[in-house]
């Protein structure tokens, strides 16, 4: 078998490709192929997951080579009956444990020797109907001194409900084990049954509220690439600062509440406060503070006008100023550095190993940033240089908000410019990155006219199509993937909330800490209930 | 107090909204909806097509109240409704009809009573708790401390974080004896967000049981009010609803800061 035969690249983002142009190997062959791709540094899988057709299971596998900056494809099949019992992958390249287990939920398929094989989300439509919310199968461990404690699935403040359930020795934890679920909307289903582009985008916003802008860029990137077309590049632009606004009024807003983890409630306030009004600007951009309504495919109703960009930029200049200045005093006080350093760690090669994405990636010295190995949107044009730390303590986690804030406030202050001052021209060192270098096939498709640019409910998708869309929002790598039957209508969505990932490195960063560590651990990494439920 | 702190805070300055009752949104603020009365059949059904959570009525048997607009006929007017307690304000059936359908930044949008969630075609009046309807406990005991025990059942945690954002250092409705609390054990009532999903069906019971009687009820968000975007959908149980009576409702996606604690004032009483 050629090489060539074995997989499919894509070098845009969002990226559209013929079902049928996916190349099908049997499942030693997918192994061995993704052995070879596994070894290649900064690769890793954004989507593996199934479709039924017919007779037959489809296992697609999609691979994000974050140094070629491709997207890889390649697949398997396998029959519905009997159910499918298949050697698992997650044994070599553990970050597939939580693919296999959505997978082994949704359809019963099994996969020998996986270690984990627990239930991820307890979804309505799930094979094994006996397996419910109540039984879940928590690890236990016996021994003297040991003790369990459980928590949720409601805390102590208005959050999303979970249940953590820890086994401690004394006040060391030994084991924390995250049993998801609670949040189960249907999701996925609910895109299928509604097939009107509004109802769509509606859905995408709540898939995580907190995340509205990330979700929405998402999946109105997919319908986009399947309708063929794009959005003008002011409209991309305008995308990008709604984008990086969220990032930076979530990362503030997180800054104020690790401080309120260690009763430091002097930094609370203060962040609070600059939160409200990043919050308040997207409100003035939108009339709504978490930007619901303002993405929608093939344009928006809420175009930046040079009014907003102004009050944008002046708000970020007072934001910036006052940010910087709690932070450097958060940063430098003994009794908050206590806290935070060596507080949850989550190694290098931890992060690795379970495929973590997004700020808690970067925290722990991962490079991985779909803004720089898969540009979407206004960054296709703009290179990004993600911020990086290594300790992966709560410290990282905190600092690299603050190091990210500062970034996105540039993005955005860049973009302004570009977008007022079209004749501004770029220099070689604005764009390190060539053509070549980063073949763009979304640049052969017809743009939108940016003048009527208002969103279009009635795209006509490809048939027998799979897009795959990827946004780097605040917590990390958002992928949304729809396929389409032979008459263009979505047949299957798969949506992939970074948290999926991130919830083991929570897991695997409270171990042998305190368990009073715990609230400020989980803060740090601040993760989606919702988005992990779907 | 060390000088650097002196230093932020004279920067942070006074952070607070002053008049929770009178505060204004920037105009642009999806909040009450308002309807022309000339709104016409073929217009209202185009709306109500268009609307993805029929949160839009259009009932041609019932003209609007009031008088008629000059140029259009009794024939084509019609009572179009948005009903708010379905709306998710996405303002996308206003885009349809420029000047037939606005949406205003009235932010008090809370009633105790489900039917006054729909607005009617022609009605630009205020959406008003009915004080009759309240019931006499929640006055008489929560009006001046009242404490409650939130529950997410599905929510967005855009919700979620707008409740936080109430008791935050700028809504700050602490200073009405009004907080959250994270013992059901010391709550007088619920505050419920999301559409209800079947999977925390039970631990909603276990809370609400645990809260001492008397207890209020209040859903924050259209999703919880109608299930939103979700209605009817599969993985939901909304039997909880069906159970007890509610006494406030709070509409928006995900409801203002300022729409949640007006609503809970003049629920309690308070001016």
């Amino acid at each position: 078998m050629t090489k060539e035969t074995r997989y499919i690249e894509l070098f845009s983002n969002p990226g559209m490709v013929a079902l049928e142009a996916i190349p099908v190997l049997n499942y030693p062959d997918f192994i061995a192929f993704l052995d070879l791709v596994m070894g290649e540094e900064g690769t890793h899988c954004v989507a593996y997951f199934v479709v039924p057709k017919g007779d037959t299971y489809r296992f697609v596998c999609c691979m994000a080579a974050d140094e070629n900056h491709a997207l890889v494809l390649f697949s398997h099949e396998q029959p519905i009956k009997p159910t499918p019992s298949l050697p698992s992958i997650t044994v070599k390249h553990f970050q597939f444990h939580v693919f296999e287990r959505e997978i082994h939920e949704q359809f019963g398929i099994e996969f020998e020797g996986h270690p984990w094989l627990k239930p991820i989300r307890y979804p309505f439509d799930r094979a094994n109907q006996d397996s419910v919310m109540n039984n879940y199968p928590f690890y236990s461990i016996e021994g003297e001194g040991l003790h369990e404690v459980g928590v949720g699935p409601i805390h102590a403040g208005i959050i999303e409900p979970g249940h953590f359930r820890f086994i401690c020795h004394g006040e060391r934890v030994l084991h924390l084990e995250i049993h998801l679920g609670y949040q189960h909307r249907g999701m996925e289903k609910l895109f299928v049954e509604k097939q009107h582009i509004l109802a769509q985008s509606l859905l995408a916003e709540s898939m995580a509220g907190d995340t509205t802008v990330g979700h929405a860029l998402a999946y109105a990137g997919a319908v986009e690439a399947l309708a063929g077309i794009r959005v003008s590049q002011q409209r991309s632009m305008e995308r990008i600062v709604a984008l990086e606004l969220e990032r930076i009024a979530v990362h503030i807003g997180d800054t104020a509440a690790l401080c309120t983890d260690i009763a430091y409630q002097f930094g609370q306030v203060v962040n609070e406060a600059l939160r409200t009004i990043i919050i308040n600007t997207t409100q003035i951009w939108c009339g709504n503070r978490f930007g619901k309504g303002l993405i929608r495919p093939g344009g928006t109703n809420y175009p930046l006008t040079q009014e907003v960009m102004a009050t944008i930029l002046k708000n970020l200049e007072e934001v910036e100023a006052r940010y910087n200045q709690v932070t450097d005093r958060i940063f430098s006080l003994p009794s908050v550095l206590s806290r935070f350093e060596e507080t949850g760690r989550v190694t290098t090669m931890q992060a690795t190993l379970i495929g973590a994405v997004g700020m808690a990636a970067r925290s722990s010295g991962m490079y991985r940033d779909i803004r720089w190995s898969h540009p979407f949107s206004g960054y296709v044009d703009h290179f990004y240089d993600p911020a990086m730390l290594h300790k992966g303590d709560v410290w990282a986690r905190a600092m690299l908000r603050k190091l990210e804030v500062g970034k996105s406030m540039e993005v955005i202050r860049e973009m302004i410019v570009e977008m007022t001052n079209d004749q501004l021209p770029m220099t070689n060192d604005q764009l390190p990155m060539t053509n070549d270098q980063l073949p763009m096939t979304n640049d052969q498709l017809p743009m939108t006219n940016e003048k009527s640019e208002n969103p279009n409910y009635d795209l006509k998708l490809a048939p027998d199509s799979l897009a795959i869309s990827l946004v780097e929002g605040w917590r990390g790598e958002i992928c949304h993937i729809a396929i389409t039957d032979d008459s263009g209508n979505i047949i299957h969505y798969k949506a992939k909330d970074p948290s999926l990932h991130n919830w083991m490195a929570l897991a695997l960063a409270v171990r042998n800490q305190e368990i009073s560590d715990f609230p400020l651990c989980n803060k740090s990494f601040n993760l989606s209930y919702c988005g992990n439920d779907l | 107090m060390p000088l650097k702190e002196i230093n932020i805070l004279r920067r942070h300055g006074r952070q607070y909204v002053p008049d929770l009752r009178n505060a204004v949104l920037p105009d642009i603020f999806r909040g009450r909806p308002v309807i022309s009365g000339d709104i016409t059949a073929a217009e209202a059904e185009l709306v109500k097509k268009l609307c993805p959570v029929n949160a839009i009525g259009a009932d041609p048997a019932a003209p609007t109240p009031g008088p008629l607009v000059a140029g259009s006929s009794e024939m084509e007017q019609i009572r179009c409704t948005i009903d708010l307690g379905k709306c998710l304000f996405c303002r996308e059936c206003a885009f349809a009809l420029p000047g037939k359908i606005s949406f205003t930044h009235d932010y008090k949008m809370a009633t105790n009573v489900r039917d006054r969630l729909v607005v009617a075609s022609g009605n630009d009046q205020p959406i008003q708790l009915d004080p009759d309807k309240v019931r006499r406990e929640i006055r008489l005991l929560f009006k001046h401390a009242l404490k409650l025990r939130q529950v997410s059942a599905g929510g967005d945690n855009s919700a979620e974080m707008e409740l936080n954002a109430a008791g935050n250092v700028n809504f700050d409705m602490g200073r009405y004896g009004i907080e959250f609390v994270a013992s059901p054990r010391h709550a007088d009532g619920l505050v419920i967000t999301g559409p209800l999903s079947q999977h925390m069906a039970e631990p909603l019971q276990i809370c609400y049981d645990a809260i001492p009687s008397p207890k209020m009820i209040i859903l924050a968000g259209t999703d919880a009010i109608s299930g939103g975007i979700f209605q009817g959908g599969p993985a939901l149980n909304r039997d909880f609803l069906d159970k007890y009576p509610v006494d406030l409702f709070v509409p928006g996606n995900p409801p203002h800061p300022l729409t949640f604690i007006n609503g809970i004032l003049d629920l309690i009483g308070r001016r």
